[in-house]
C-alpha cells in the first residue's frame, strides 16, 4: 500500500474541488472496494477525499412522484426504504442480491455504481490488463474469463461491471447527478458506464473531478410491475454469472412497456432495447419474450469458457417476464 | 476390553456431555490471542515477495530502492538470508536458492517497522528472472505420468487381489465411469501467521499451526539448534483443515527474519498468496470401473486415479485407498499415477485420499445401482464385507449398515419413486441421494501430564492443539471422567506450546483420540497415587507422566475405521441450473461420542465443506501464468449460510473396545466425505443427468437441462 493523503471534505464544494486540485485523488465513501483495491496495489491514489460526512444521505420524495437517492444513502438504507420496496422492487431486490449484509451496511449508493471489474487479472498487479495498465494487453481472453462479458466487450477487454444495483437502475431509467468542477450536470445510468473499447481504463464518463451526489429515479409507472433475478455459484456473497432486471406492463394480454437489463453480460449494465421494441405491442406470451431475448443476444460473441452466458440470460429473461406477465 | 476403563466414574462422568467450550468466551469477545495478535516491543513485520514465473531461475534481485523506502530495516533474498539445514520438507528451503519451482514461490522477504511500510516496499523489489517454458496442465494423458511406489499415509500405491480384468470382462452388468475434482484450497479463516524472536540463542514463534512439537522439531533441524532451544506457541489456532499440520513458510521466514534483524518479526500471509504456498487439495481424475451379478453383487472393482504433484515434493492424494476398504469384491485393482507439474506443491486438505475417493466411488455405486434398478442403500447392504476387502483383517466394528438404515429412516428416504426427473415443482426439479462416508482411525504416541494440587484441583499439561475443535474442554471431560471427578470444572488443561509434553498434532482426526489416551493413563495413574495417598497431599502436590509411545505403535490386528452416510435433497434451477441443497443429513457411526455438542459442529463443518467440493469450490491453474486464478474468498467460492438451508447430524453410539480407553474414533473429517456424492446422486434423480465433473455450478448444469 503507497502512502497516500487522507482530507474530509466539509461541503460537495469542497471535495470537488479537493478533486479538481489532485489528479489521481478518489472520493472515499464506503471504501468496500476501494480500499481492497488500495492493498492490493491496483489503486494508488495519492490523496483520499472523505465525502462519508457530507449531507448526501437521504431519500427524498420529487414533486413529479420520483425519488432522489443521495449518494451516501448505505446500501442497507436503499434496500429497505419503503419507498423503494413498494415502488421500486426490482431495485430493491438487486441491492439485496449484492454482497454481504456486513457489506451492505457500509456500502454506499454512489459507491456501488464505481465499484471495479473483478476479473483476476485486473486485481493482480503482477499480470497484463488494458484497463489497470493501458497498452500491456489482455490475458483472460485466453485464460479465466468464465465470469467475463459475451457482449459489447472489445479485444482489449472482456471485464465486467459487477454491480447489481446498477442493472436495476438501467432498467428503471435513472439518472446519475454529478458535480464537478465545472458545475453540475446528469448522466442517464445507461450512459454512465462505458464499453470498453480502446479505452477499457475508463469504466464510466466521469470527469476529473466529478463527485456523485445523487441517483434519480423517475415516477414508476402505476400499472408495470418490476423485478430483478441473479443467477450465481452461490446462493449469497457472489457476483452474477447473468442478471436480469426488468419493468412490464400488459394490458389486455399485450405489453404496453417493458424496460430490461442484463447484468454480467458487459463492460456496463446492458439494456436491451432491442428486446424492448420485440416486446412493446407484441402479446405476453412466452413466444415473444423468447424472441426478445434473442433478438437482443444475437449480438453476443462469447469466449470459450463462457457461451452458457447467452442460454441463461434468454432462460432469466423469459423466466422473469413471464412471472412480470402472471402478476396481472 | 473386559474391565471398564473409567472404574472411577461416578455415573453419570463427564464424559459424553455436551459441555460448552472453554475458550468460548475468550474467542467471541475477542480476547483469545491468535499467533498474530502477539506484538513484542520494537516488533517489526515482513511481506513476501511471489515469484512471477511458474519456472525460473532468479538472474539478480535489486533491493536498493526498497531499503530507501521509509520505515524498512531488511530484505531478505536467497543471497543473504540465513542458511538452512535441509529437512525431509523442501517447501521449507525458503529463500535458499536461486530456483523457482512454481508461481508464487517466495523469492524475497521484506521487513520493515509496519506493516504498510513492508507491504509498500514488496512492491519495490526488482527481481529478475531466466525463464523456461513451464507445465501446469493437468491433464488425461499426461505425458509425465508415473506410478509412485506409495500414496499419502504411507500406502502402496497399487493394490490387486485376484484378476480384475478377467472378472470384470466376464461381468454381466458392467460400469465404467470417469469423475475429475479441481484443485481445492483449505482456506482457514486464520491466515498462516507467525511471530519470532530470538533471545540469546533461543527461539520463542507464535505460530498458526495444528501441531507445535512437529514445528519446533523442523525449526530446530532448519536452523541447526537444540529442540531445547525452541519455543512454539499455538495457543488458539483459527482452522488449518490440514493446511497447518506441518511448518508452512510462514514461521521459517518469519524466524529468518527475525535473527537477520535481530528484532521480533511478525508475518500473515495475505489470502492472495496462500493459494501458492501452504498446500491444497490437488486435482484427481479418477476411472471407477465394477462388475456385478444381475442381483447386484460386486464381483470386480477397480479405481484408478491420476493426480499431479509438484516439483518441489512428492504428494500422491490416496483417493483410491477407500476402495480397498469399502465393500466386498473378489477381485479389484486399486492405482495412482502421479505426473510433477511447475504448480504450487499440494498437501493435506481435510480427509486426503477419502474425500475425493469417495466421491468418485460413491457416485459410481449409485450409477450401478441405477443400471441394476436396486435402491442404493439396498446395494450397499449388499455389498458389505465380512472382513476389510484388502487386508482380510477383521473390522474393530463397522456399522454403515446401521448408518446407512437409522440415516435413511431418520431422512425419509422411502418411499423413494427411483425414476429420474419426474418430481417439479414449478421450474425445479427435486431429487434426492445417498453416500457412504468412511475414515480410517489413527492413533499416535502422546505425552501427557496429570498434577494434582494440595487443594483438590487438578491440571493437565500436554501440547495437544486447539484448531478450532474444542480440544480443551474434551480433554478435561476424559481427564475428570479418569480422575472419577463428576464434573471437568476442576481440571485445568495446559495445551498449545512445544514446552509442554510433547504430542499428536491435530491432524488425521487423531488428536483427541491421542491425546485423550495419554491424558487417561496419566489421570488412571494419578487417581490410584491418590487413593493410596493418607492424610494431606504436599504443597506442590502430586504429579504423574504418562506416554503412550509403545501402544500407540502398536500394531492393531483390527480393520479401524469410522462409517458414516449421507443423505440429501436437492433442487435444480431449470431456468438457471442453479443446485440448491435443501436437506442434508449424516448418520455417523465413530466410537463413543465424547462431547455431543463439539462432536455435531465437526460433523456438520465437515458436510458443508463437502456441500461446497459439490456445488461451489473451483480453483484452477492459469495456463498462461501457471497460477490459480481463484485466490481470494470472493472468487473461491466456499458455502454462505444461505447454501446450507437444513444440515442435520446423528451418530449411533458405537462400543468399540479396539481403539482407545474411551473408545472414541476421529470425526474431524468424515463429514466430508460422502457429501459430494451424495448430491451428486440427488441432481442425478432431480434431473436425469450424470454430471461427473465438480463442482456443478450452473455453467455445468445448465446445458444439459
Amino acid at each position: 500500500m503507497k502512502p497516500f493523503g487522507y482530507l474530509r471534505a466539509g461541503s460537495v464544494e469542497e471535495a470537488v474541488r479537493a478533486g479538481a486540485d489532485h489528479p489521481g485523488a478518489r472520493y472515499l465513501g464506503g471504501g468496500t472496494n476501494l480500499v481492497d483495491l488500495m492493498k492490493l496495489g491496483v489503486e494508488q491514489p495519492p490523496l483520499l477525499i472523505d465525502v462519508g460526512r457530507l449531507p448526501l444521505d437521504r431519500i427524498e420524495e420529487r414533486p413529479d412522484g420520483g425519488l432522489r437517492i443521495g449518494a451516501l444513502v448505505r446500501n442497507s438504507e436503499l434496500a429497505a426504504a419503503a419507498p423503494v420496496r413498494d415502488r421500486y422492487p426490482a431495485l430493491s431486490q438487486a441491492v439485496l442480491a449484492g454482497a454481504s449484509g456486513q457489506l451492505r451496511n457500509t456500502a454506499t449508493t454512489g459507491g456501488n455504481l464505481l465499484q471495479r471489474t473483478r476479473c483476476t487479472y485486473f486485481q493482480d498487479t503482477s499480470k497484463p490488463c488494458n484497463k489497470r495498465e493501458p497498452g500491456t494487453g489482455c490475458p483472460a481472453r485466453e485464460g479465466a474469463h468464465r465470469d467475463l462479458a459475451v457482449i459489447g466487450h472489445s479485444e482489449h477487454c472482456v471485464a465486467t461491471q459487477p454491480s447489481d444495483m446498477a442493472v436495476a437502475l438501467a432498467a428503471l431509467d435513472a439518472t446519475v447527478h454529478l458535480h464537478g468542477p465545472e458545475g453540475e450536470r446528469e448522466v442517464p445510468v445507461t450512459e454512465f458506464h462505458r464499453l470498453p473499447g480502446d479505452r477499457p481504463e475508463r469504466d464510466t464518463v466521469l470527469r476529473p473531478g466529478e463527485l456523485i451526489t445523487a441517483i434519480e429515479l423517475p415516477p414508476a409507472r402505476a400499472a408495470a410491475h418490476s423485478c430483478f433475478r441473479k443467477a450465481r455459484d452461490r446462493a449469497s456473497f457472489a457476483f452474477a454469472l447473468v442478471s436480469v432486471a426488468a419493468v412490464l406492463e400488459v394490458r389486455d394480454g399485450a405489453i404496453q412497456y417493458a424496460a430490461l437489463a442484463f447484468g454480467g453480460l458487459a463492460h456496463r449494465p446492458w439494456r436491451a432495447r432491442a428486446a424492448e421494441e420485440v416486446l412493446v405491442g407484441a402479446p405476453a406470451t412466452q413466444g415473444t419474450f423468447g424472441r426478445a431475448a434473442d433478438a437482443e443476444l444475437t449480438a453476443a460473441r462469447p469466449l470459450p469458457e463462457n457461451g452458457f452466458k447467452v442460454p441463461l440470460a434468454r432462460n432469466l429473461t423469459v423466466g422473469v417476464l413471464a412471472d412480470l406477465a402472471a402478476r396481472d | 476390553m473386559t474391565h471398564d476403563p473409567f472404574p472411577q466414574g461416578t455415573p453419570p462422568h463427564p464424559l459424553g456431555n455436551p459441555v460448552a467450550r472453554r475458550e468460548g468466551r475468550e474467542k467471541v469477545t475477542g480476547a483469545a490471542r491468535y499467533a498474530a495478535e502477539h506484538t513484542p516491543p520494537d516488533c517489526a513485520y515482513a511481506w513476501p515477495v511471489p515469484a512471477t514465473f511458474a519456472r525460473a531461475r532468479i538472474t539478480g534481485v535489486e533491493t536498493s530502492e526498497a531499503l530507501a523506502l521509509p520505515g524498512v530495516c531488511a530484505v531478505l533474498t536467497h543471497e543473504n538470508a540465513p542458511r538452512l539445514d535441509s529437512t525431509d520438507d523442501p517447501t521449507l528451503a525458503l529463500l535458499q536458492e536461486d530456483r523457482v519451482p512454481h508461481r508464487g514461490w517466495y523469492v524475497a522477504l521484506v521487513v520493515a517497522d509496519s506493516l504498510e511500510a513492508a507491504r509498500d516496499a514488496a512492491s519495490a523489489v526488482r527481481v529478475t528472472y531466466e525463464s523456461a517454458d513451464h507445465d501446469v496442465r493437468f491433464r488425461a494423458g499426461h505425458p509425465g505420468l508415473y506410478e509412485p511406489e506409495s500414496v499419502n499415509g504411507g500406502f502402496p500405491g497399487i493394490r490387486e487381489r485376484g484378476n480384475f480384468e478377467a472378472a470384470y470382462a466376464a461381468s454381466l452388468i458392467k460400469l465404467d465411469a470417469t469423475y475429475s475434482i479441481p484443485p481445492l484450497h483449505n482456506h482457514p479463516m486464520e491466515p498462516h501467521a507467525s511471530t519470532a524472536w530470538w533471545d540469546d540463542g533461543h527461539l520463542t514463534v507464535y505460530d498458526s499451526s495444528q501441531g507445535a512439537t512437529r514445528v519446533r522439531d523442523d525449526l530446530a533441524a532448519l536452523f541447526k539448534i537444540g529442540k531445547g532451544e525452541v519455543t512454539v506457541v499455538s495457543e488458539h489456532v483459527g482452522g488449518g483443515f490440514g493446511s497447518k499440520g506441518t511448518p508452512r513458510p510462514q514461521v521459517v521466514l518469519a524466524a529468518m527474519a527475525a535473527l537477520h534483524t535481530g528484532r521480533p518479526v511478525k508475518l500473515a500471509l495475505p489470502r492472495g498468496q496462500m493459494a501458492a504456498v501452504v498446500g491444497h487439495r490437488a486435482p484427481t481424475i479418477q476411472r471407477v470401473r465394477i462388475g456385478a451379478t444381475t442381483e447386484g453383487v460386486i464381483t470386480a472393482l477397480a479405481h484408478e486415479i491420476i493426480t499431479y504433484t509438484s516439483t518441489v515434493s512428492e504428494f500422491v492424494e490416496q483417493a483410491a485407498v477407500p476402495a480397498r476398504v469399502m465393500y466386498a469384491a473378489p477381485h479389484s485393482r486399486t492405482a495412482h499415477r502421479v505426473t510433477a507439474l511447475d504448480v504450487p506443491s499440494p498437501s493435506w486438505m481435510r480427509a486426503p485420499g477419502e474425500a475425493p475417493g469417495m466421491y468418485a466411488l460413491e457416485s459410481a455405486v449409485d450409477e450401478l445401482a441405477v443400471l441394476l434398478d436396486i435402491d442404493p442403500v439396498e446395494l450397499r447392504v449388499h455389498n458389505e464385507p465380512e472382513t476389510e476387502p484388502d487386508s482380510g483383517r477383521p473390522f474393530s466394528s463397522r456399522h454403515l449398515v446401521g448408518c446407512l438404515r437409522e440415516g435413511a429412516n431418520r431422512f425419509g428416504w422411502l418411499p423413494r419413486d427411483p425414476r429420474p426427473a419426474v418430481r417439479r415443482e414449478g421450474d425445479l426439479l427435486v431429487g434426492t441421494g445417498v453416500a457412504a462416508s468412511t475414515y480410517p482411525v489413527f492413533l499416535a504416541g502422546s505425552v501427557a501430564e496429570a498434577h494434582a494440587d494440595a487443594d483438590g484441583g487438578y491440571r493437565i499439561r500436554l501440547n495437544a492443539t486447539d484448531i478450532g475443535t474444542g480440544a480443551r474442554t474434551v480433554l478435561a471431560q476424559i481427564a475428570a471422567a479418569a480422575l472419577g471427578a463428576s464434573s471437568e470444572e476442576r481440571v485445568q488443561i495446559e495445551i498449545g506450546n512445544s514446552d509442554l509434553p510433547p504430542a499428536m498434532l491435530a491432524g488425521g482426526s487423531a488428536g483427541t483420540g491421542s491425546w485423550g489416551w495419554a491424558v487417561h493413563r496419566a489421570c488412571t495413574e494419578l487417581a490410584a497415587r491418590l487413593r493410596d495417598h493418607t492424610g494431606p497431599l504436599p504443597a506442590e502436590g502430586v504429579t504423574v507422566t504418562a506416554d503412550t509411545g509403545q501402544e500407540a505403535a502398536a500394531k492393531s490386528p483390527y480393520a479401524r475405521h469410522a462409517f458414516g452416510a449421507q443423505f440429501a435433497e436437492v433442487q435444480v434451477d431449470t431456468v438457471t441450473g442453479e443446485i440448491r441443497v435443501r436437506r442434508l443429513l449424516g448418520m455417523f457411526a465413530a466410537g463413543h461420542i465424547l462431547n455431543p455438542r463439539t462432536a455435531r459442529s465437526q460433523f456438520i463443518g465437515g458436510m458443508t465443506m463437502g456441500l461446497g467440493m459439490a456445488l461451489t469450490e473451483s480453483s484452477g491453474l492459469d495456463a498462461a501464468f501457471g497460477d490459480f486464478a481463484e485466490r481470494d474468498l470472493a472468487s473461491y467460492h466456499v458455502p454462505a449460510c444461505a447454501d446450507v438451508p437444513a444440515i442435520e447430524a446423528h451418530w449411533l453410539d458405537e462400543r468399540d473396545p479396539h481403539l482407545n480407553p474411551m473408545g472414541s474414533k476421529g470425526i474431524g473429517e468424515i463429514g466430508i466425505v460422502g457429501t459430494a456424492a451424495a448430491i451428486g446422486n440427488a441432481v442425478h434423480h432431480a434431473t436425469g443427468v450424470r454430471l461427473r465433473d465438480l463442482p456443478l455450478t450452473p455453467d455445468k448444469v445448465l446445458p444439459h437441462l
